[in-house]
């Protein structure tokens, strides 16, 4: 059967903006008949029987999650849509956003019910503004008809739903970080435990899923687990949106099931290379923070459990595609002053590494690298990983070993030919 | 993303009464379990009519929220999207990461250089223009980005930037607007 296109069935037609159009083509269906025939361990039993699994980065199935958060105790539970997006190479919940408003506040609706919450917040981020405006604007119209408030749709569900916008800062997507910056903190990641299921925002239970995870909820429940599974494979089901940036024809997002290959994606998807005479060398397949492949490693699906086989991961599935002009040792260096600039420094070992591993590829790049260098690069990214309150040092450790082990003879010759081979043909 | 004419416009002051902007500040406040989580969306909304968030802004936030100025101000110098400073008129916001550097980012800074003789964190002397680096915007698809004020300018290059820029430049300034 071919492959209906469903998160994305909407992206292009501007009526869906308002609730009547968004209602045209089927909307609000599914929260109507999770508040009229299913009950909020229904819903959750459903979501679990479809094995969706966590959009964004970490692939945790969502059913199971929603089954930690404890019901009917004394404090609220909270809902956190983290709309945060801000992995390099990551531009899907934007798309969602601005399309197809509705749909996200659907699925946070819906998802709410499920987990018994009466306040769910939106946490989106601060530069997505017109995506802000567009969010608002939806929810401003719900909450005029009825669709939030006190006794929701005419069941005596009550429901609050409020935007949040961050303020340019990648570490607030991490759960922990978002979680004390919503409650008007600096984003520094928490401790864990205790784990947000226990003690969250508010020192309440809370609950927290990528926009893109929260965006399925409601076909899952109109047409059922069963559809869910029947798409993509085992373990790995349901639409995914894969994101193409780089070196192609045609980027963009592509929803697509988790049985497409990577050059699948590329070639065929993505338009191929944007340059006929210059095929690719390198693609990150899940978002800045995940290992790389090589262009001979591309054959491979791109499912979290095929990914993870390969070495790497499905991560936010923000592919970035490296033609042969590239610079793998540049590449890192741009990567690195990310983490460089996006580390909260609560940690010495990511604080001082990423600014190690910046400065260290800074001087390769320009000629001033040593042989030393090399292996260090690898160290250096041994002593952050697994050092460190939360995942961003591993996110700045686990690039770096691949490029190394991946492209070592490149990292080489800037050392024997001090300076950079590809400069001619890479940026300026 | 929108067709708007007025794409880029300046988000300056806006004239709001110390009064009228302490009650849409309530409003926001009132949304949330605890006070102190409206930090965010009241100094964004200080900024929006103040243009930067003076200690003064900051005084009156805390007020409202509950806390101090210096707690404030941790809030303030933590976020990249708070300042302290009104910017220039049009805050351009480069994006400097990898899919748009694959694209042309670097570019599109020799010609920012090139044409208003900044570098990133410099100000054209007339106040018009601002350069900031800026991390992924989230735009990688239609890279290289330039984010201006609130919106994004996708798909640029050298040339189209030049346009881009004339036309700004070209623009009367918005009433009540800074600049
Ligand atoms: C540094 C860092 C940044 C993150 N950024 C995001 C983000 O922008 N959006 C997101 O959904 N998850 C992000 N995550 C993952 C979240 O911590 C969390 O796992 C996720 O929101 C859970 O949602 P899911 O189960 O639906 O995937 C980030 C994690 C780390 C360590
Ligand atoms: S790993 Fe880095 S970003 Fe995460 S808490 Fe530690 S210093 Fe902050
Ligand atoms: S790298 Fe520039 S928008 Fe993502």
């Amino acid at each position: 059967m071919a492959f209906e296109k469903v998160l994305t069935r909407n992206v292009g037609n501007p009526a869906v903006l308002s609730l009547a159009g968004y209602e045209g083509v089927g909307g609000y269906v599914a929260l109507r008949k999770a508040l009229k025939e299913m009950t909020p361990l229904e819903v959750t039993e459903e979501v679990k029987k479809s094995g969706l699994r966590g959009r964004g980065g970490a692939g945790f199935p969502t059913g199971v999650k929603w089954g930690f958060v404890p019901r009917g105790g004394e404090r609220p539970v909270y809902l956190i849509n983290n709309a945060d997006e801000s992995e390099p190479g990551t531009f899907k919940d934007r798309l969602l956003m601005a399309h197809d408003p509705h749909l996200v506040l659907e699925g946070t609706m819906i998802s709410a019910y499920a987990l018994e919450c009466h306040h769910a917040f939106i946490y989106i981020r601060g530069e997505y503004v017109r995506e802000y405006e567009i969010l608002m604007a939806a929810l401003t119209e719900l909450r005029g008809k009825g669709y939030l408030g006190r006794g929701i749709l005419g069941s005596d569900y009550d429901l609050q739903v409020t935007i949040v916008r961050g303020a340019g800062a990648y570490i607030c997507g991490e759960e922990t970080a978002l979680m004390n910056s919503l409650e008007g903190r600096r984003g520094e990641p928490r401790l864990k435990p205790p784990f947000p299921a226990q003690r969250g925002i508010f020192g309440s239970p809370t609950n927290i899923n990528n926009t893109e995870t929260l965006a399925n909820i409601p076909f899952i429940i109109e047409r059922g687990a069963a559809w869910f599974t029947g798409i993509g494979k085992e373990r790995n089901a349901g639409p995914k949106l894969y994101c193409v940036s780089g070196h192609v024809r045609n980027p963009g997002v592509f929803e697509l099931p988790m049985t497409i290959t990577c050059n699948e994606l590329i070639q065929e998807h993505a338009g191929g290379m944007l340059h006929s005479g210059h095929p690719v060398k390198a693609f990150i397949p899940g978002g800045s923070s995940v290992p790389v492949l090589r262009a001979d490693e591309l054959d491979v699906v791109m499912s979290y459990d095929d990914l993870a086989e390969a070495g790497t991961m499905l991560g936010s599935a923000g592919g970035i595609v490296m033609d042969e002009t590239t610079c793998m040792v540049d590449a890192l260096r741009n990567l690195e002053a990310f983490y460089d600039h996006e580390s909260c420094g609560q940690c010495t070992p990511c604080r001082q590494g990423c600014g190690w591993l910046h400065s260290l590829l800074t001087r390769l790049e320009n000629g001033g690298g040593v042989e030393a260098d090399i292996p260090l690069i690898t160290e250096l990214a041994d002593n952050i990983q697994g050092h460190t309150i939360c995942p961003l040092g591993d996110a700045a450790a686990m690039p770096a070993r691949a490029m190394v082990a991946k492209f070592e003879d490149e990292f080489r010759a800037h050392v024997t030919r001090k300076g950079c081979p590809l400069r001619d043909k890479v940026m300026a | 993303m929108s067709s708007d004419h007025r794409k880029g416009d300046p988000c300056g002051a806006s004239g709001i009464s110390d009064q009228a902007l302490r009650r849409e500040l309530e409003e926001i406040v009132a949304e949330y379990p605890e006070k102190r989580a409206g930090a965010l969306m009241c100094l964004h909304r200080v900024q929006r009519h103040r243009g930067g968030l003076s200690p003064a802004s900051q005084v009156l936030v805390g007020e409202l929220i509950g806390i101090s100025p210096a707690h404030v101000r941790e809030l303030v110098t933590f976020y990249t999207l708070f300042l302290e400073e009104t910017p220039g008129r049009y805050h351009l916001q480069l994006c400097r990461t990898l899919s748009c550097q694959l694209r042309g980012a670097g570019e599109l800074k020799a010609r920012i250089r090139q044409r208003l003789g900044i570098v990133p964190g410099g100000v054209t002397e007339d106040g018009l223009f601002q350069l900031t680096e800026v991390e992924c915007l989230g735009s990688c698809d239609s890279a290289p980005v330039i984010q201006i004020n609130d919106d994004y300018f996708e798909g640029l290059d050298g040339d189209k930037l030049d346009t881009l820029l004339d036309e700004l430049a070209a623009r009367p300034p918005v009433a009540g607007g800074q600049g």
